[in-house]
C-alpha cells in the first residue's frame, strides 16, 4: 500500500513540475499504445478508450497518439478471450472495462475466463446509480418505492439499460434486499437497449420508476422531468449533485457504483504494468481530467494497481453471490 | 418567428471558410464510405471521430463535419444498390429492388441522378421538420410505449408481402428465417443466451451488416463464379448501357408524389428511437407500392418512384433521428448513437435543455445539414457519371474487388475473424436462397426488425402482468393494428388478379435472363 501511495505521489509530483516527464519518468515506453474497447463505437467502453487516449496524449503522459480498437462481441467477453489467447504478453495494450466487465465474470458469461487471468490496471471514475421516479409520480422517497414493491411486487415496473441480470438490474437488487424484500425475483424489472430508452419510456407513462446511472439521468434531472429519490453512493456528491438524496441517508444501505477503468493482459511485464498505473493515476490526477469528470457525471474512484484488483474482487464476489441468490447462475 | 432567427444566427454560425470546407469534407467521405459495402454512417463517423480530435475541432465544427458525413453516407449508400445490387448499409437495400432492374435497362444515369434528387428531398424536408417541430415531435416518441411499438412492427410485416412480388409463400419463409437468425444471442428479457452454442461471439447477436454483406454481395460473387464464362463469351454480351445522366423533368415531376409521401413517412419512422432509418426505407418502400401499383405491375422491375421511394425515406428518416437524439438524448438510429458519445466527450449533454443551453451548437448544427444537404446535391449529380464506369468495368476484375471489400469493410467494424466465417456462411446460404428463388430482403428485414419486435411485445406483457389485452390496449395501437390487418387482408382479395400478371411476368422475365 505504501508503494502505491508513494508512487502516485510521485506521479502527482512529477506531472505538476513539468507534465511530459512524468511519462519519462519510467523503464518502459509503450511503441504503440493500444486500447481495446469491446464494444461498438459509442458505447462507454470506447468513450473511455478515446477519452482516456486523448487526455494521455494530450497530457504527454503517452509517447504517440492511443490507437483505438473496437473488438465487440459477447458483452466484452470476445475481447476478453482474445486477450487471453493471442495477445497475453503484448506490454502496449490496454483494454476498457467497467461494472459490466465484472459482473459478467461473476455470472461466468465469459466462458472458462476469470478475472485472474488478466492484470487489473487502475478505476478512472465511477458513475454513481440511481433510481428515479418521473417528476409526477405520487412517489417521494426509496423505502416508499420499495415498501410499494414490497406489498406488490406487480404494482412497479422498473425499467433499465441493463439486460435482465445486468449491473441496472442488480442495483435495484440490492437496494430491495437492504429494504427487507426477501424475494428479490418478484421484482418487476423491464430491460431497455440503453438508460435513454428507459427514461423515455417513464416519461410516457410505461413504467413507474427507472434505475440507471447517474450520467444518464442527468439531462433529464436539470430539466425537471424526474425526480432522483436516491444516489447509490455512499455519501452525497458535490456540485450540481448535492441535492440529491443517497439511499443510505435514508436508512437503505445500498451502493451501486458502475466504476470505469482498465485491465491489461496477463502476461503483460512488471515495468509495463507500473508504467500504465503511473500513466493512468498520473492522469487521474489531472485538473483536464476532473473537468472531464465533472462534464461527464462521473464521480471520483480513485484505485491504482493492487488496490484496484481488490475492489474488482471484492465486486465479482459479491455480484457472485447476489447472482446465485437470484438464480441467475446455479 | 423566433426560430427562423435562430437559424439565421445558426448559419452566421456554420458559414465560415472553416466550416464549409468540413462540411464539404465530410460530404465527400461520406458518400465514398456510404457507396463501399459493410462501410455504412455509423462506421464512418466512427472513423472520423479520431481525426476530429486531432485537428482540435470545437463543438459546432467538429459537429459538421460528423453529421456531413452522416448525411454523405445517406446518400452514397444508393449508388452500390443501383449499381451492383449490393446495399453499402442497410437502409439502402429497398433501393436494390428498383435501382438495380433500372440500371440493367441501361438507366442507371437516371436511376442514380433520380436518387440523389429524391435523397435531397428527404432530407431537405426532414431538416425543415427538425428546425419547426423538433419540440412537439418529442411528445410523438412518447406516445409509443412498448405496445405500440410492437403494433409498428408488425405492421412493417404486415406489408412485407408488397415487398418482394414473386411467390408470398416464400417471402413469409424468408422472414421467417430472419426472425429465427434474429433470437441467436442473450435474451436481454432474460439474461439467457439463445442458439449461441456456448460461442461467446454469438452472445450479441448476428450483426446486421454481416448478414447483409454476406447475403447480398457474396452470394452475387458466387453466382458469378457459378456462371463464370469464357472471355469470348462474356465479350459476346451486350454491353450495358448508362443512358442519361439527368433525369428528364417529366420523370421528377412523375416522382414528386412519391417523394413527398415518402418524405413524412421516413421522418416520423425516424422520429421513434430505436425505429431508425431501415425501417423509414421499408415503410415507404412497402407503403408506396401498395398505393400506386398494388398489382406489382412496375415495382421490382425497374419502376422510377420504386427508387424515388426509399431513398427520400431514409434521408428523411436520418433528418428525423436527430430529433429524439437532440431533444431527448437517445438515439434513433446507431449513427445518431456515435454522435451522441461524440457530444458527450465534447462536454455537450444532449437532452431537454440543449435548445437552451447550447443553441450555438444546435442551430450551427442545423444550418450545416442545410449547407450539406446542398453540396450533397451539387456534388452527387455530376459525379453520377464517375460513378456509372463502375458498370463498365468487366465482372472478372469487378467481383474480386467487391469480395475484397467486403472481407476488407466487416473486418474493419468488429475486427474479429469470427465475423468473417459468419459472413462467408451467409454468402452461401444467400446463394442457396437465390437458387430457390427466395427473396432476400425479408431474411434481412426479419433480423433488423425481429429483435425489436419480440422484447417490445414481451416488455409490453410483462409491465401488465401478463395480460396480452395490453398490445390493443391504446387508441394508437388500434390504429396500428388496423393498418397492419388491412395492409395484410387487401392482397388476398385481389389477390386473383396479381397472381395471374405476376405469373405472366414471371415468365417473361425467366426468358429474358435465360
Amino acid at each position: 500500500m505504501t508503494i502505491i501511495a508513494i508512487r502516485r505521489g510521485l506521479a502527482a509530483a512529477a506531472l505538476i513540475a513539468c507534465a511530459p516527464l512524468a511519462a519519462l519518468a519510467q523503464d518502459f515506453t509503450p511503441d504503440k499504445p493500444e486500447c481495446i474497447a469491446p464494444a461498438n463505437p459509442g458505447g462507454g467502453w470506447d468513450f473511455t478508450c478515446r477519452q482516456v487516449g486523448k487526455s494521455l496524449q494530450d497530457l504527454g503522459l503517452i509517447p504517440s497518439t492511443m490507437q483505438v480498437v473496437n473488438l465487440s462481441g459477447g458483452g466484452g467477453g470476445v475481447a476478453f478471450a482474445e486477450v487471453v489467447n493471442k495477445r497475453n504478453d503484448n506490454n502496449d495494450l490496454i483494454v476498457a472495462a467497467s461494472s459490466a466487465t465484472s459482473t459478467r465474470l461473476a455470472q461466468n458469461a465469459f466462458p472458462g475466463n476469470t478475472m485472474n487471468q488478466v492484470r487489473w490496471l487502475a478505476s478512472v471514475g465511477a458513475d454513481y446509480g440511481v433510481i428515479a421516479v418521473a417528476k409526477d409520480s405520487p412517489v417521494n422517497t426509496l423505502p416508499e418505492l420499495l415498501g410499494m414493491m414490497k406489498n406488490d411486487p406487480t404494482s412497479i415496473a422498473i425499467g433499465g439499460g441493463s439486460a435482465v441480470g445486468g449491473w441496472d438490474h442488480l442495483k435495484v437488487l440490492i437496494a430491495a434486499q437492504e429494504a427487507g424484500i426477501t424475494d428479490v425475483r418478484g421484482v418487476k424489472y423491464i430491460a431497455f437497449a440503453g438508460g435513454g430508452e428507459a427514461v423515455t419510456q417513464l416519461l410516457a407513462g410505461s413504467l413507474q420508476a427507472f434505475t440507471g446511472d447517474l450520467s444518464e439521468a442527468r439531462g433529464f434531472v436539470e430539466s425537471g422531468d424526474i425526480k432522483v429519490l436516491a444516489v447509490l453512493a455512499p455519501e452525497r456528491l458535490g456540485g450540481e449533485f448535492a441535492g440529491m438524496p443517497t439511499a443510505r441517508e435514508q436508512g437503505i444501505d445500498a451502493i451501486g457504483a458502475n466504476w470505469r477503468g482498465f485491465y491489461a493482459p496477463g502476461g503483460m511485464s512488471d515495468a509495463a504494468y507500473d508504467y500504465w498505473v503511473g500513466a493512468i493515476g498520473a492522469l487521474y490526477a489531472s485538473d483536464e481530467w476532473k473537468q472531464t469528470m465533472e462534464t461527464n457525471g462521473l464521480a471520483p474512484l480513485d484505485l491504482q494497481g493492487a488496490e484496484f484488483e481488490a475492489f474488482v474482487k471484492d465486486s465479482v464476489d459479491s455480484i457472485s453471490a447476489l447472482s446465485k441468490e437470484i438464480g441467475i447462475i446455479q | 418567428m423566433e426560430t427562423l432567427s435562430n437559424l439565421a444566427d445558426g448559419f452566421a454560425v456554420a458559414l465560415t471558410f472553416q466550416n464549409i470546407a468540413l462540411a464539404l469534407a465530410g460530404c465527400f467521405l461520406g458518400t465514398i464510405m456510404g457507396a463501399l459495402p459493410g462501410l455504412g454512417p455509423s462506421n464512418g463517423v466512427a472513423i472520423l471521430i479520431p481525426l476530429a480530435f486531432t485537428l482540435g475541432l470545437g463543438a459546432t465544427p467538429a459537429l459538421i463535419l460528423l453529421t456531413s458525413v452522416y448525411y454523405g453516407a445517406m446518400y452514397g449508400g444508393r449508388i452500390s444498390s443501383i449499381l451492383l445490387n449490393i446495399p453499402g448499409d442497410e437502409p439502402a437495400m429497398m433501393t436494390c429492388l428498383d435501382g438495380y432492374p433500372m440500371a440493367q435497362q441501361g438507366r442507371a444515369g437516371e436511376a442514380l441522378a433520380l436518387s440523389g434528387v429524391a435523397s435531397f428531398v428527404g432530407a431537405f424536408f426532414a431538416t425543415w421538420g427538425l428546425v419547426l417541430l423538433a419540440p412537439q415531435l418529442v411528445k410523438v416518441a412518447l406516445l409509443f410505449g412498448p405496445a405500440e411499438y410492437f403494433a409498428l412492427f408488425t405492421l412493417a410485416f404486415a406489408t412485407l408481402g408488397g415487398i418482394s412480388a414473386t411467390n408470398q409463400a416464400k417471402s413469409a419463409f424468408a422472414a421467417a428465417l430472419g426472425l429465427g437468425l434474429a433470437m441467436i444471442g442473450v435474451d436481454t428479457q432474460t439474461g439467457v443466451p439463445r442458439f449461441t452454442f456456448g460461442e461467446v461471439h454469438l452472445y450479441d447477436g448476428i450483426d446486421f451488416l454481416v448478414a447483409i454483406v454476406g447475403l447480398f454481395a457474396l452470394s452475387e460473387v458466387f453466382i458469378f463464379l457459378e456462371h463464370r464464362r469464357s472471355a469470348a463469351e462474356e465479350a459476346a454480351k451486350p454491353k450495358i448501357e448508362i443512358g442519361r445522366i439527368t433525369p428528364s423533368w417529366k420523370m421528377l415531376r412523375y416522382c414528386t408524389p412519391t417523394m413527398l409521401r415518402t418524405t413524412v413517412l421516413g421522418f416520423i419512422a425516424g422520429v421513434l428511437p430505436g425505429a431508425g432509418a431501415s425501417l423509414g426505407s421499408f415503410i415507404s418502400y412497402s407503403m408506396e407500392k401498395k398505393l400506386v401499383d398494388p398489382e406489382g405491375k412496375t415495382f421490382g422491375k425497374g419502376d422510377p418512384r420504386g427508387v424515388a421511394a426509399p431513398e427520400a425515406g431514409n434521408n428523411a428518416a436520418a433528418g428525423g433521428a436527430l430529433v429524439p437524439m437532440l431533444a431527448l438524448g437517445v438515439p434513433g438510429s446507431g449513427t445518431t448513437a456515435v454522435l451522441l458519445a461524440v457530444l458527450l466527450s465534447l462536454n455537450i449533454t444532449p437532452g431537454p435543455l440543449l435548445f437552451t443551453q447550447n443553441p450555438d451548437v444546435v442551430w450551427g448544427l442545423i444550418a450545416a445539414l442545410f449547407i450539406g444537404n446542398f453540396m450533397l446535391l451539387a456534388m452527387n449529380i455530376p459525379m453520377v457519371g464517375l460513378f456509372t464506369r463502375v458498370l463498365m468495368v468487366p465482372p472478372r476484375i469487378l467481383m474480386p474487388v467487391v469480395a475484397m471489400i467486403s472481407f476488407v469493410g466487416i473486418y474493419g467494424i468488429s475486427g474479429s475473424s469470427f465475423d468473417l466465417m459468419v459472413m462467408v456462411g451467409f454468402g452461401i446460404m444467400g446463394w442457396v436462397l437465390r437458387k430457390m428463388d427466395v427473396p432476400l430482403v425479408p431474411v434481412i428485414l426479419g433480423t433488423l426488425l425481429g429483435n425489436e419486435m419480440e422484447v417490445n411485445m414481451r416488455r409490453a406483457v410483462t409491465i401488465a402482468d401478463g395480460d396480452y389485452s395490453v398490445l390493443i390496449g391504446s387508441p394508437l395501437t388500434i390504429v396500428l393494428w388496423s393498418v397492419a390487418i388491412i395492409g395484410f387482408i387487401l392482397p388476398i382479395f385481389v389477390g386473383g388478379v396479381v397472381k395471374r400478371k405476376m405469373r405472366t411476368a414471371r415468365d417473361k422475365e425467366a426468358s429474358q435472363t435465360d
